[in-house]
Formats: C-alpha cells, structure tokens, sequence
C-alpha cells in the first residue's frame, strides 16, 4: 500500500477560516494563511483551500489568499469553490495551485470536467463530490456547498467524473460534515472501491481512531482534515504518530 | 546582469512554486524563452506538468530543443522537474511514440499498476549510488510528493542515483548524467527535503564546471 496522505481542508469566507456542522451554520475560526502556514510547519502533507460560498455567489475570492500561501508553503495546494470555465483554472494554477477541486460546474456541465483535464492533464482536476445519504448505501449528489440536490447516484458519478478524466475525487459527506461523529465509511468504501483514482475523504473525523478506522476499512488514499485540527481536538504530529504505530504507512 | 538560474518557460507547469522556492536562497531568477539569457544562466531549470507530446510541441515550437542542446554542451547544470525530468530522455509512449531531447539515453514509459493511477503520494526515494551532488544532505528513505503516470528508465542504469517504487514497480526517480539532473517528484511541493534538493541544484551551479 503506498502512503497515506493527511490533508488539512481549509473553508474560507470572506476572508476568514470558517467551519460549519453539516456544511450549515459557519462560524469563523482564524486566517486562512496564519492557519495553512501553521499546519505546513507541523507537517501536513497537503492543503485544500475550499471558498464555501464562491459558487453561490458566483464569485472567487480565494486568488489573493492563495498567491501568499504559495510564497512559503512547500506542499501540493488545491483550490475549490467557485471554479466555473478554463481561465478561472488558469489563473489559480499561475499563482500557485497545483490541483483544483471542481463540483458545481462539473454538475452542470459534466463535460468541463473532460476539458478541464484535457487542457491541464488529469493530476491537476479534483472532482469534488457532495453526498447526501438517501437510503441504506444509497447518496445522491449534491452541489452549491450542500445546497442543492439532485437525483444523482454517488457511485455512478464517481465513475462518470473518471470516465471524464479526473484525477483524484474528493468525496464529502454532507451528513457527517462538521459533525465529529466519524466518517461515513460505508460512503467512503463504496466510492474508493468503484474507482481506479485516488480518493480523498472528508467529513466528519474527531479523533486519530476514526482515521485509522477509515484507512482500515476503506480503500480512500488520503483524509482531508478540518475541524479536528481547527479546534485542537489532535495534532497533525499526534495523529500521524498514532496512525505510525498502529501501521499505517504515512509520511513522518 | 545575467541570471543565476533561469527557469524555462514554454507555456507548461506551476512556475510560481518553483520561483518561491529558489527566491529563498538569494539568487537571481529569470523565467524565460530567450537563447541569449538561457546560455548566459549559471543554471537552468525545465518545470513541467502535463504530457509529454505537449511539452516537447511547445519546445519545438519555442526552438527551445536546440537552445537545450546547445546549454547541454556548456555543461552547466540542468534540472528537469518531473515531465521536464521525462523530457530529457530520447521518447516516451504516451499518447503514442514520441521523440523526447534525448540528452539521456533511455524511455519514459506508463506505470504499469491499473489498481489506482496517476501515482499521487508522499513516496521514499531509496539512494542507488554515493551520489553526494544533488541528494546531498538527503537521508536515504525521504519521502518526496509524486504525482504522474509516467516514469522514466535510463538506458545505463548507473545513471539513475535514486529509485523508488509504486505498488512494487521499481522506477528511476532522480537521474544523473554528468551535469544534468532530473527529478520525477516535485522538489517544490516537497517541505523541507525538497528545498534541500533546490539549495544542492544551486550549489552546483555556483561550481565552476569543468569539462
């Protein structure tokens, strides 16, 4: 098995780091850059940098953020929220990005996806995907930052947006979101079983035992971390070191 | 003023990243297509990402094939980061054949693993030679980021000074040849062992070279 990747997810409004429960209720939490430059110097493998509101109010103000992160941070960056055509992935991989995470757009059209990765090659177009659970290993897809919902199966999707050439999807769970109850990891086998990309799984982490129960019980290549470092519940260093122990094979 | 180290610009890779890193080490960078300030640098450094027929259009295009041939024969360094690490070789099967710089003899061919790809992961580089140039200072067993699909294999093995492995396939991640350096990883996206790497790339070209 190759390495585990422990990503912090950074959601930004405005100008400031906000969490929310169930991707509902934000609250602001810090600055972005004083947080992402905080997390690179414990260790963080990777940062996404998620704009929670670009895609409802048809804008991204995540640019300025991103261009100072990437001064003196050393560690792959993708960006989310708001990404709608070409020129907008132009401009984010110019100041720095390595990857964006697309959603909304890719719903609407999901040929973008296959443009998008045509242009910059798959390893830079992150599909993002919303679930929503319905029923008993059934999720629909929902976009617009869990706004908006549609009668898309999750797992079709998935395969669809690789089909597309995406690179990596990173799936969240709109029910476990914000609520530190653990993952869905039922979601999160599915998902990483009926795809051949890495999967990143967001959604719900509270302690270093829910990640090492996802790794064990899950295919997903890599977690994407927000409240549980946001709020201090664990460290990177005391995770990673957890997971170490119980061998999981992760970067020191 | 000429430039310490240009970095080549032909419309492909995060250049950005690559610029704050080296910006850290005091040095004068230029990012640039131009014959004259590509000859003129201490240095030089091929960013890339994407696939290779593009990149190699691009260098065609820019006529930048021949100004890298010519910067070969000054024996000053060179750097290809990961697509500009696979460029460098003679061909690549991606998308089809296709004709590479050939100033290291050998292929770029696809991962064979069809579980997961592209490879994108923290992986270990496992050192196969006493190099002490550019992974000097670098543990043997560091973990660099990798993310592509594709993975060179020098036709002199000797030429490989690092390997590393992708569900047990064995693939060259840092090549040698004389003054040319390559790297699959991305040193920039890499943390402090990354920069380590850059900090050794620009120590060589403050070495006068000899020939």
């Amino acid at each position: 098995m190759i390495k585990r990747r422990i990503i912090s997810r950074i959601d930004i409004k405005n100008e400031y780091v906000i969490k929310g429960i169930q991707l509902e209720g934000l609250r602001k939490v810090g600055m972005p850059n004083d947080m992402a430059l905080k997390y690179y110097n414990e260790g963080i493998d990777e940062i996404i940098f998620m704009d929670a509101v670009a895609s409802y109010y048809d804008r991204n103000s995540l640019s300025k953020i991103i261009d100072i992160a990437t001064n003196n941070i050393f560690v792959p960056i993708t960006v989310g929220g708001g990404i709608r055509n070409i020129n907008d992935i132009n401009t984010l991989l110019k100041i720095g990005a390595d990857k964006v995470a697309i959603n909304t757009a890719a719903v609407k059209n999901p040929l973008f996806i296959k443009k998008a990765s045509k242009i910059f090659g798959s390893q830079c177009i992150v599909s993002s995907i919303e679930a929503k659970k319905i029923d008993k290993e059934k999720w629909y897809v929902y976009f617009d930052n869990g706004r908006e919902a549609t009668n898309i199966d999750v797992i079709d999707w998935a395969k669809e947006v690789q089909k597309m050439g995406a690179g990596e999807i990173l799936i969240t769970s709109i029910d476990h979101e914000g609520t530190k109850k653990g993952f869905d990891y039922e979601l999160n086998k599915s998902v990483s079983e009926s795809v051949s990309i890495p999967v990143i799984s967001s959604g719900g982490a509270s302690s270093s035992g829910d990640i090492l129960k996802l790794f064990n019980s899950t295919e997903v290549e890599a977690v994407a971390l927000a409240s549980i470092l946001h709020f201090n519940l664990s460290s990177i260093n005391s995770i990673k070191r957890s997971l170490l122990a119980n061998k999981v094979n992760i970067r020191i | 003023m000429s430039a310490d180290i240009v970095i080549i610009d032909y419309g492909i890779g995060n250049i950005k990243s690559i610029c704050s890193a080296l910006s850290h080490f005091n040095i004068n960078i230029s990012i640039s297509n131009d014959e004259d300030e590509i000859l003129s640098a201490k240095g030089i450094i091929l960013p890339g990402v994407g696939a290779f027929k593009s990149g190699m259009k691009n260098l065609l295009e820019l006529n930048l094939d021949l100004t890298l041939k010519k910067y070969f024969e000054t024996n000053k360094p060179i750097l290809g980061i990961c697509l500009g690490m696979q460029l460098l070789f003679e061909s690549s099967e991606e998308f089809g054949f296709c004709e590479g710089l050939g100033l290291i003899e050998g292929k770029v061919q696809k991962l064979k693993n069809e579980k997961k790809l592209p490879h994108i992961a923290w992986s270990e580089i496992k050192k196969t030679n006493s190099d002490n140039t550019i992974l000097d200072g670098i543990n043997n067993n560091s973990d660099f980021y990798f993310v592509h699909s594709f993975v060179s294999y020098p036709k002199n093995t000797s030429e490989m000074i690092a390997s590393s492995n992708y569900y047990n396939q064995e693939f060259c991640s840092v090549v040698k040849k004389g003054n040319i350096y390559g790297c699959q990883f991305h040193p920039e996206k890499s943390g402090s062992k990354g920069l380590k790497l850059l900090e050794n790339f620009i120590r060589l070209t403050n070495k006068p070279s000899h020939r």
